[in-house]
């Protein structure tokens, strides 16, 4: 019996000091997770989660400094995703994301300052000083930057609207 | 997540047909297919038979309620699809006739609960719950669950009647000695090991013969392995189950047999005596044709039909117990999904390999 | 299915109850002009056709409304003369019950033809110049797909094919318009079939058509007698046989492999409608403006097969035939395997529409969903050979890759699987549902592609305005410098020179300045 424990106990202690020199000799020293997280993100640099644009906030996400939660245009979709990406477990139900969402001019609002169009990210927002402005819809990110700058109040976010081509079903419900 | 639809509710999809059955009447027919055999069964083995039958089933469906409470679904809608009594049903055919009640109990307890709802409830499953019970119960209690009993039909003179057949499967009355026996299989390996080979053991009294007829002692579902047939052989008829397994098992035990029994006649035993004992006819044709837990392809059906059957014949001539049906199939379970992986059927415009077909000019 | 058949015979595919007749034998019903017509732009696969005709315009009947937009596209054609009322939105004949764009026209009961000139010869003419005519004439695929004819027809003469199938199997239960067709227009579909063989390059046409429609069979073989490269082939009835994979494979034993179309392999497919339509568009110079629909359902009036012209809402075509019998269950246009459910009986009929059927409560399959057993029946229905019990329990999971891996895109939608699951599993939901996810999530990563871009360039023309801005400053400040220079006017030329070339320095550090700031 004395030998069976002495046995085992010197190959415990055996497994362990090789996991241990693993861990030294084998260590990843750069995270390559960083580029990978940034093509992730909308890459629009908008500054909405508070880093100065996206390469920033992917840093910060893969060091642990940021939630997978803190950017508003990607929504639920991105924070899902990276939480896959990296292995983190999150609350979805604590992202608000009533889904995608864009920029709307109300037109018998718009004074023509230009504030709006300053900020925008992808130059989404079109229209010269005194003349009323628009959102070109396909530039749109829905990073929501733009709708604190307006003075009248005139934008405001709106859902995507749906059209016949890009209706999709929705998921049975599962028994 | 559905981000793009409309705000109707959403909209009934196509086929607006059907032409399936149910999965109730699937497990109709299955009881059906059972109940010859059931019946002969509780006319050998008289009440203590009945009654621990009654209590398996209910045990099953009471644990199946209690589950399915659990999980906040509505018991009786699933109740109905009968999965539970068809898991009691076929325990209660692998478990000695005249066991205690706990046995059924216990049984219930672990094909339900342990065997089923543990892994999500019905489709989940990866091993079949029926086995799952009888492999723990005998390995647990290895005394109760192989006492067997020699035949004693109802309507003989000694056989107990009601009150005492009662008495007997609670437990307050003990198996008279004279009763019990063992079985085709159970004598074979035991006089093997006292080095009694097979030409001197099996006398009149084990000879074969008895069990084309179920005359001899084993489990409900062992001793009429005709009636078992025939059964298995109207459901394959009326499409619920296919050929592929049951074949594969039966050709997995003759084929090793009939070699076997052809080299060496006092050491392997014939093809005739392995495919007419224990519940190898259950077993192929109700046990490994589960769907839950079997493969859904065709080869992989035969593929797994011929491990079933071949480990089968190996546990029995060089296993530790005398009967493997159980631990085969059980084994070949674990491999269901990978068989599965590696028998998909080709898709049209696509070779074996997935890749898209090259186009013949 | 008995069980030799399932041993010896290949069995994909599912045999639901033909319920056909006695639809199938009631002649013909030209349906009148109806009160108003609404005729949507969007009626094919491609682009929307573009308005050429304004509010208030007069329209002769079969004259052009709309053109084709870029190349996979098609025309639309006024269904019968009367005026322009709007071109606005109507309730698509979509489950999802989302607006399309239709033009409105009031019938002014004349119901003139504009002045149509059939060719007198086709096969002089030039296959292109075939191909041109039916484009102009709007024949798109009528036998669902709505895949622009004339597109197919270039494609098969392109890539040199030598057989073009004809597609008279309509395998769907309930739909019998195509057997009607065949039995009152055989001699039309032949010539059609022999135009498109000329158009197309194609050496022979097989006309596949079921065993149950015997009839058909019998007035095809007739018209078809006098012209040897046109062959009539029963086929076993059974349900997909229409589907065009299946279909090759049936009549000429060949794969289509899944990246490439039926023409890599030789063969192009055309329904027996569209061979009608062509008929019509060459030999009588008349564009596609109305079509054969089947009636039919246990809560329809008088099931039966109508003609209809484009744009008749389904309630007016229903109207006619005698209304429905009590409230139906359920409204469905197409067949009921792959037909689509309609939000309500005010949607208008389309190029591809087949039929309309009005299921009464009994013969709807409501059921609710059970879980999965893992009997496979689904993978023994799948005519592609997909293992739908697997594919599912991926969708479930929201592991959409895994289901593409499993061969999600080759999925045909055909419902066999769905009409096979014993637990009633909506299992087509699930694939369409995965589908749609995972179009949507290609469109997403296309659109932030696009958007980066934006951002980048954005930035871009920030730093060269800003560029710009620090050159101008420096410019003006140099310029003022010269500017106090100048008033020294004896200065020599050299020094005027030197200034220029002081300003130009001046204005090179201030870039530098500006572009390190």
């Amino acid at each position: 019996m004395i030998v069976a424990i002495l046995s085992l106990a010197l190959l415990g202690l055996f497994l362990g000091l090789g996991l241990g020199v693993a861990d030294r000799i084998f260590k990843v020293e750069t995270n390559p997770f960083i580029a990978e997280v940034e093509s992730m993100m909308p890459g629009s640099n908008c500054g909405q989660c508070g880093f100065p644009g996206c390469a920033a906030a992917a840093r910060a996400i893969v060091e642990g400094e940021a939630a997978v939660t803190c950017c508003p245009p990607g929504g639920k979709n991105l924070a899902a995703a990276l939480a896959t990406r990296l292995g983190v477990s999150i609350d979805l139900s604590q992202v608000k994301d009533d889904g995608p969402k864009i920029a709307v001019v109300a037109e018998e609002l718009c004074i023509g300052c230009c504030r709006c169009s300053k900020v925008c990210p992808t130059d989404a927002l079109i229209g010269a000083a005194k003349q009323i402005h628009d959102v070109l819809r396909e530039a749109c990110t829905g990073c929501s930057s733009c709708i604190e700058k307006c003075p009248t109040e005139a934008l405001t976010m709106k859902p995507v609207p749906v059209t016949l081509q890009h209706w999709i079903w929705p998921k049975p419900i599962a028994a | 997540m559905s981000l793009n639809t409309a705000t109707l509710p959403a909209p009934a999809v196509a086929p607006h047909v059907s032409g399936a059955g149910s999965v109730t009447r699937t497990m109709l027919i299955v009881q059906a297919a059972l109940l010859p055999a059931t019946l002969y069964g509780f006319w050998l083995y008289g009440w203590p038979a009945i009654f621990l039958f009654l209590l398996t089933v209910g045990a099953c469906v009471f644990f199946e309620f209690f589950c399915l409470r659990l999980a906040g679904k509505a018991p009786a809608a699933h109740l109905l699809d009968g999965s539970a009594v068809l898991t009691g049903w076929l325990l209660a055919l692998t478990l000695p006739p005249w066991a205690p009640w706990w046995v059924a109990v216990v049984g219930g307890l672990l094909a339900i609960v342990f065997g089923k709802h543990v892994f999500g409830g019905i489709g989940q499953n990866p091993f079949n719950p029926a086995m799952v019970a009888r492999v723990a119960l005998l390995v647990s209690f290895p005394i109760p669950m192989t006492l067997w009993v020699a035949p004693l039909p109802i309507t003989a003179a000694n056989a107990p009647g009601i009150l005492e057949g009662l008495r007997i499967m609670l437990g307050s009355l003990p198996i008279p000695d004279a009763v019990s026996s063992a079985t085709l299989l159970g004598h074979a390996k035991t006089e093997l090991s006292r080095g009694v080979d097979l030409l001197h053991s099996l006398g009149a009294a084990h000879g074969p013969m008895l069990s084309l007829i179920g005359e001899r002692s084993g489990s409900l579902g062992e001793t009429a392995a005709w009636l078992i047939l025939g059964g298995g052989l109207a459901m394959l008829f009326l499409g619920v189950i296919s050929w592929h397994i049951p074949l594969a098992m039966l050709a997995g035990i003759a084929l090793p047999a009939a070699i076997g029994h052809a080299g060496n006649p006092a050491r392997y035993l014939d093809v005739g005596s392995h495919l007419l004992s224990g519940g190898v006819m259950l077993g192929a044709f109700f046990i490994a044709t589960d769907y839950v837990t079997s493969p859904s392809t065709a080869p992989g059906k035969l593929i797994f039909g011929f491990g079933c059957g071949f480990l089968t014949y190996v546990i029995r001539t060089w296993g530790g117990y005398p009967e493997g049906v159980a631990f085969a199939v059980l084994l070949m379970n674990t491999l269901t999904p990978v068989i599965d992986r590696f028998t998909m059927p080709r898709i049209l415009g696509r070779d074996r390999r997935g890749q898209p077909l090259s186009i013949k000019s | 299915m008995g069980f030799f058949e399932k041993i010896f015979s290949s069995h994909w595919g599912v045999h639901p109850d033909d319920h056909k007749r006695p639809a199938a034998d009631v002649p013909v019903l030209r349906l009148p002009v109806p009160p108003r017509l609404f005729v949507p732009l969007a009626q094919h696969v491609g682009a929307a056709a573009r308005p050429r005709v304004v509010v208030g315009q007069k329209v002769l009947k079969g004259e052009c409304l709309a053109e084709a937009q870029g190349n996979i596209s098609a025309p639309i054609h006024a269904p019968t003369s009367g005026t322009i009322l709007a071109i606005d939105e109507i309730t698509a004949p979509h489950p999802s019950g989302l607006p399309l764009l239709a033009v409105s026209i009031a019938p002014d009961g004349d119901d003139r033809w504009f002045d149509c000139q059939g060719l007198g010869d086709p096969f002089a003419e030039s296959p292109q110049a075939i191909a041109k005519r039916v484009a102009d004439a709007g024949v798109v695929g009528l036998g669902g797909a709505t895949f622009p004819s004339s597109v197919k027809l270039a494609l098969g003469l392109r890539s040199g094919i030598d057989t073009l199938i004809v597609n008279g199997s309509e395998c769907e239960p309930y739909l019998s318009c195509d057997d009607r067709l065949m039995r009152d227009k055989a001699l039309s579909i032949v010539n059609g079939v022999r135009v498109m063989l000329h158009s197309s390059g194609a050496k022979q046409a097989l006309v596949g058509i079921e065993d149950n429609k015997p009839e058909a069979i019998a007035a095809m073989r007739e018209a078809a007698k006098p012209y040897g490269e046109v062959k009539i082939c029963p086929v076993p009835a059974r349900y997909p046989m229409g589907s065009d994979r299946q279909l090759i494979l049936e009549l000429t034993g060949r794969e289509v492999p899944s990246d490439a179309r039926a023409a890599d392999v030789g063969v192009i497919v055309h329904n027996v409608g569209t061979a009608n339509a062509v008929y019509d568009a060459i030999y009588r110079g008349r564009p596609l403006i109305s079509r054969l629909i089947t009636l039919n359902g246990g809560a329809m009036g008088a099931p039966g097969n109508y003609e209809v012209l484009i744009g008749t809402t389904v309630a007016d075509v229903v109207a006619y035939a005698g209304g429905f019998k009590g409230d139906p269950a359920r409204l469905i246009m197409g067949g009921p395997m792959m037909g689509t459910v309609l939000p309500h009986a005010r949607v208008p009929v389309v190029k591809g529409t087949a039929g309309i059927l009005a299921f009464s409560a009994a013969e709807v399959a409501e059921q609710e969903a059970r879980n999965c057993i893992r009997c496979g029946s689904c993978i023994k229905a799948c005519p592609m050979g997909l293992m739908p019990l697997e594919m599912a329990a991926n969708i479930r999971a929201e592991k959409l890759d895994g289901a593409e891996k499993l061969g999600l895109a080759d999925c045909i939608a055909c419902g066999c699987c769905a009409y096979v699951c014993p637990s009633n599993i909506p299992l087509v939901q699930y694939f369409s549902y995965a589908k749609g996810a995972l179009s949507a999530q290609t469109r997403a990563q296309l659109r932030q592609e696009a958007t980066k871009k934006l951002a980048l360039s954005r930035q871009e023309r920030l730093d060269r305005e800003n560029r710009e801005k620090v050159e101008a400053a420096a410019r003006r400040k140099a310029e003022r410098a010269a500017q106090a220079a100048k008033a020294s006017e004896s200065a020599p030329a050299e020094a005027k020179a030197a200034v220029k070339e002081a300003v130009n320095e001046a204005v090179k550090e201030a870039v530098k300045e500006g572009a390190s700031a």
